[in-house]
């Protein structure tokens, strides 16, 4: 089953870190990455630009509507994610549970809709 | 032979093989049903089989590739368990011993922390102990449609989201048995401790939970918390007919009539309590157990050991603190003859205000206040106790105690 692994954090308490903070974070970062690419876990990941780079798109009756923005106002801030293969939830969650994001923020784990191939 | 009470000892066991064998809950529940009926038609003629679980799996094993067979939505499933098609249940699959290990799997599964803890509570009902979903609604206050759509959103999770179908490892084995065993809890005191709404189901609850502790404790011999939480809930069940009097009043556990309490359970229970603290030292439940054993061995009120119980349940606070285990603590110490030292620390509790709005922190205090003669402050302390109180029988308790003061 593959799994998305969402990672939450407050954008703000990130920023009101220092440099020496945020470096250390970045390390750990660094280095879960590296591990997990190397299991038989990894499928992809990314990090993402802060949501004041964000754009949200609607379109109503054909017209495009492009908003400043991420969709909602929250606490947390989606900052990046993780897709990975496991065999059950428990393998995920585990994986879930390694990354930095979780002791700072949360981390949503989704299992991936399996779909027909699109020829 | 008596076939219902067959399909009603048969029925968790044979269920819990077949969730892992087509590994589907509601798959295994429609084939076990058609297994069922098929038995009810041929067994009476043919005979009762030698094992009734084995014709049963491999019964329902069939149905359920004949329900896959017609059902074109599931032609998905149907090639994943095309491998099963040919195999009869191999007898080792249904040696007791491997239906146990599915059974604790089923309890794993059923309790997984990824299920929301009201589902987790009707899952282990419905799957475990085989009530009826009137039943399970009943109990919890809420519409059969509501908690069958409450179901439903549980299986489809565990299908949906990967939830495993087996014990978790040693290094997770301790945090997840907790869930498990807060669940076995939450179901006897749904029964226990509301004494509101059905009675007939209440007693079901306990019974139910108790049923599913004896299974832990049969499956995991070794865990000293599973033997302390079957000690409570047995001691506590134990005292059940002395609980309520004929006009269904509450009676307090000082007043109650010793000798209605099932001394053969509290044996039990005792015996369980301290096999509990031998092997898993001061747990949750093995202190709570020993708490209970304590008043049970007492032949009268007068006689309790209120000092052994005070240093408990500090020896409780202390490792798990909350504030009904800070209040209780208080309680046992003014019983102990410590009236003064029970009412500080009854009044620190109150300042704290974590308790705001319950009614035990009063009518503990309430009571405390009439043993030391202070007759005015004790009537104040039970008024503001009846403000607070909703359940019927502890008004009436409540009441009868305002007026010795008043």
């Amino acid at each position: 089953v593959q799994y998305l692994l969402l990672i939450y954090e407050n954008e703000a308490s990130w920023a009101a870190l220092s440099e020496a903070e945020q470096g250390k974070i970045f390390q750990e970062y660094m280095d879960y990455s590296r591990r997990i690419r190397k299991s038989a876990n990894y499928v992809g990941g990314n990090a993402l630009q802060p949501t004041s780079s964000a754009t949200t798109v609607r379109v109503k009756n054909g017209k495009t509507l492009s908003t400043d923005g991420p969709f909602a106002e929250t606490r947390e801030q989606l900052g990046g994610y993780y897709l990975v293969e496991a065999k059950d939830l428990d393998e995920a969650i585990a994986l879930a549970a390694g990354i930095p994001g979780a002791r700072m923020g949360s981390v949503e784990v989704r299992p991936i809709l399996p779909t027909p191939p699109v020829e | 032979m008596d076939l219902e009470a067959t399909f009603r000892d048969e029925r968790a066991r044979a269920l819990a093989t077949l969730i892992r064998l087509l590994g589907d809950f509601d798959l295994a529940e429609d084939a076990l049903q058609d297994a069922f009926a098929a038995a009810l038609e041929q067994w009476p003629r043919a005979g009762v089989p030698g094992n009734p679980r084995a014709w049963l799996v491999s019964a329902a094993r069939h149905k359920a590739i004949d329900r896959l067979r017609r059902d074109k939505r599931l032609a998905a499933k149907r090639e994943e368990l095309a491998y099963l098609a040919p195999a009869a249940a191999a007898p080792a699959e249904l040696e007791d011993e491997a239906v146990a290990d599915d059974r604790l799997r089923l309890i794993f599964t059923c309790c997984h922390p990824a299920l929301a803890p009201e589902a987790q509570v009707a899952l282990t009902l419905k799957t475990l102990c085989g009530l009826a979903v009137e039943e399970i609604a009943r109990a919890f206050l809420v519409s059969p449609p509501t908690m069958a759509q409450r179901l439903v959103r549980a299986k489809g999770k565990i299908r949906d989201a990967g939830i495993p179908y087996e014990v978790p490892g040693s290094d997770r084995l301790a945090e997840r048995l907790g869930g498990v065993l807060s669940v076995v809890y939450l179901v006897f005191n749904e029964g226990y401790v509301a004494t509101s709404g059905d009675a007939l189901i209440r007693r079901e609850l306990c019974g139910e939970a108790i049923r599913l502790g004896r299974l832990l404790r049969s499956l995991m011999p070794a865990e000293g918390e599973v033997a302390g939480l079957l000690a409570l809930m047995l001691l506590h069940d134990a005292r059940r007919a002395a609980r309520v009097d004929a006009r269904g009043e509450l009676v307090t556990l000082e007043e109650q009539d010793r000798s209605l309490w099932d001394r053969a359970q509290i044996a039990e229970g005792r015996a369980l309590a301290r096999d509990a603290l031998r092997r898993g030292g001061a747990g949750f439940y093995a202190l709570q157990a020993a708490i209970a054993a304590l008043h049970a061995e007492a032949a009268r009120a007068e006689d309790t050991d209120w000092p052994q119980i005070a240093a408990l349940y500090a020896l409780l606070l202390r490792l798990y603190p909350s504030p009904v285990v800070a209040l209780n603590h208080a309680a046992a110490v003014a019983m102990g003859e410590r009236l003064e030292r029970g009412l500080r620390l009854i009044e620190r509790l109150e300042q704290s205000g974590e308790l705001r709005g319950y009614h035990l922190l009063p009518a503990a205090k309430a009571d405390i206040l009439r043993r030391m003669g202070r007759k005015a402050d004790a009537a104040a302390a039970y008024a503001q106790a009846l403000q607070l109180v909703t359940h019927e029988a502890e008004r009436r308790y409540l009441e009868r105690r305002s007026r010795e003061v008043g």
